[in-house]
């Protein structure tokens, strides 16, 4: 029973970095749209190239990854007081397999972390795997690549470069996360972002750490799969490119917008206007009041009697039947 | 070893209506669902308790249990803290006041009602959530994606990753008992821990090269034995079952109970 605790602990755990995985409720309507849209286009194109590049392999190939990736999460180390590092594993994901078949993998983690384990909600899926799928594959993978640009394929690049994409793809994942808090007028800016920000400077340490542990483990065994020196897949430099201006953009923005909240407040406050502005729509049915339902006070006391109606109601349905049913076995 | 990671697969088997109902219907009403609570207005608690009702309700159907759903829908609670600032960031009439040391915070009246109404709504979402996952089994899932029209790959690359989520897992969980037996256990705070910060983390890291490199290995495997039965680079996929009169008026009822609760908490909101 112990080991089942410790494991259940374990599997909890993976995953669950409950800073990032943002549930439903926490991002306004307008902000899910838009962030949904952008996923999906990232992720239409990475399905289309990875279609070119890998053929036929590339479904057991994938698959199998994205377990590996999502139980890999499972492994975490002690830090301090109860605390532990564990693995989110974009940017791993993104040196072993290209940047394109990374976000296909992040995508099918985060999106089973929603559907099936409620980690992260299902409205704001969208603004999730834009954070973890796009923004972290991409960062990771264009400063990596930097790292060997400049350093050629040197081994000291090759550590120093993923253990630094580990941590910049925490970072900067968690600003794009506080960012969507912050326009959505759930957190103020000036406070969310240095928070997340901080927590995420530490929390990617561990990241960072553990990848560095994994390169120089495959390093010795198995050179081959780090690719070093070998081609990319086609238009990885378009991600090299992208992901560095959205490195850049959301590590200058940031600091901007938590010292000059004004602005994304003011966003805020737009599409509060809008909000309100939908609301002449609807009254249409003019001055209309529920029959009988005078005010607000009102309608919440009868809703609260509906609602306890409804679900007594069912019980005793269930009960009912249930004990007929007993009834008739006996 | 008699532990299987699979213990841990949210689905939990029951006859009841919730659970025949159709995926595809259930999964467009629970998404359907959280954006309805997504859309009413801040502080219409007339609304969120009819939202909340229905959920019990479907949940009390099934046959899961109110417990099992409340302390599963506890998981999303740490992020409540990112709420935390509107307590005291939005102006409105002040409630209380707190002074932490040098700091003196007011609390509004309009600050608590957004405050509330964000974890209320996040709270019924992750319900409706819950209740999707653990009445729905995988494969079904899997249709239902498939009908939302989510590319034919990725539903493809999605099942095999299910697939062999719990094999894979497996093998995490016997990495970490290897690593338990010789450095002491790290989860647990009291405990001694082997060696220093970065030492453990390099081991940990170690483990996920390992456990990859495995994963790379068993890929290959699997893709060898899905050649030798006729595996040509084609996903294909069953047609899917159609869609039964009881699933369609469940889709109409449902959706129009929903829309009829938007309205209502618009109409509330003037």
């Amino acid at each position: 029973m112990m080991a089942l605790h410790s494991m259940a602990t374990a599997w909890n755990a993976a995953g669950t970095n409950p800073a990032m995985h943002i549930p439903d409720g926490f991002l306004s309507v307008p902000v899910s749209i838009i962030f949904w849209i952008l996923a999906v286009i990232g992720i239409g194109i990475a399905l289309m190239q990875v279609n070119r590049e890998l053929g036929e392999r590339q479904v057991p190939l994938m698959g199998v990854l994205a377990a590996a990736i999502f139980a890999g999460q499972m492994l975490n180390f002690a830090v301090a007081g109860g605390t532990s590092g564990h693995l989110l594993g974009a940017a791993l994901a993104a040196i072993l397999l290209g940047p394109w078949a990374a976000i296909v993998v992040m995508t099918c983690v985060v999106g089973i972390q929603a559907l099936i384990f409620q980690d992260g909600g299902l409205l704001v899926l969208g603004a999730n795997l834009f954070n973890m799928a796009i923004v972290g594959v991409g960062v990771s993978y264009a400063i990596y690549r930097l790292a060997q640009k400049i350093a050629g394929e040197q081994r000291w690049a090759i550590f120093i470069g993923g253990f630094a994409a580990a941590w910049a793809s925490i970072v900067i994942a968690s600003l794009s996360c506080a960012l969507q808090l912050a326009i959505s007028g759930t957190s103020p800016a000036d406070l969310a972002i240095p928070a997340m920000g901080g927590i995420h400077a530490l929390i990617g340490i561990g990241e960072g750490l553990i990848t560095l542990g994994a390169l120089v483990f495959l390093y010795a065994t198995r050179r081959d799969l780090l690719k070093i020196g070998q081609p990319q897949p086609g238009g990885s430099q378009w991600v090299l490119v992208g992901g560095l201006v959205i490195a850049v953009i959301l590590a200058v923005l940031s600091p901007l917008a938590s010292s000059h909240p004004d602005g994304l407040e003011w966003v805020a406050e737009q599409q509060g206007f809008i909000e309100r502005a939908q609301e002449p729509l609807y009254q249409i049915i003019p001055d209309y009041v529920v029959p009988g339902v005078s005010n607000e006070t009102l309608a919440t006391i009868l809703a609260g009697v509906i609602g306890v109606a409804i679900v007594a109601g069912v019980a005793l349905i269930i009960g009912y039947g249930r004990r007929r049913r007993l009834g008739q076995t006996t | 070893m008699s532990l299987h990671a699979h213990l841990l697969d949210p689905y939990h088997h029951g006859d009841s209506w919730v659970h025949r109902a159709d995926a595809r219907v259930k999964l467009i009403l629970a998404v359907l669902f959280i954006l309805i609570s997504a859309l009413t207005p801040t502080g219409i608690w007339a609304v969120y308790l009819l939202l909340l009702s229905l959920v019990w309700a479907a949940v009390l159907v099934s046959g899961l249990g109110i417990r099992f759903l409340l302390k599963r829908s506890l998981l999303a609670l740490p992020f409540v803290l990112a709420a935390l600032p509107l307590l005291v960031s939005v102006d409105g009439r002040p409630l209380a006041v707190v002074s932490l040391g040098p700091v003196t915070l007011t609390i509004s009246q309009a600050g608590l009602q957004r405050f509330a109404s964000v974890v209320l709504r996040s709270w019924i979402s992750v319900q409706a959530a819950i209740l999707l996952a653990a009445t729905t089994p995988f494969p079904q899932l899997l249709v239902a994606m498939r009908a939302l029209r989510i590319p034919r790959l990725l539903v493809a690359i999605v099942g095999l990753m299910w697939r062999y989520l719990f094999v894979i897992a497996d093998e995490a969980l016997r990495l970490m008992r290897a690593r338990a037996a010789r450095s002491g256990h790290p989860e647990q705070a009291d405990t001694r821990v082997g060696g220093s910060l970065a030492w453990r983390a390099r081991v940990t890291g170690g483990m996920a090269g390992n456990l990859l490199l495995r994963s790379f290995d068993r890929s290959d495997r699997i893709y060898q034995a899905m050649l030798a039965r006729g595996y040509d680079g084609e996903v294909r996929t069953l047609p899917s079952p159609p869609i039964t009169p009881v699933d369609r008026w469940t889709l109409v009822l449902g959706t129009t109970l929903l829309l009829a609760l938007l309205a209502l908490g618009l109409v509330l909101s003037r």
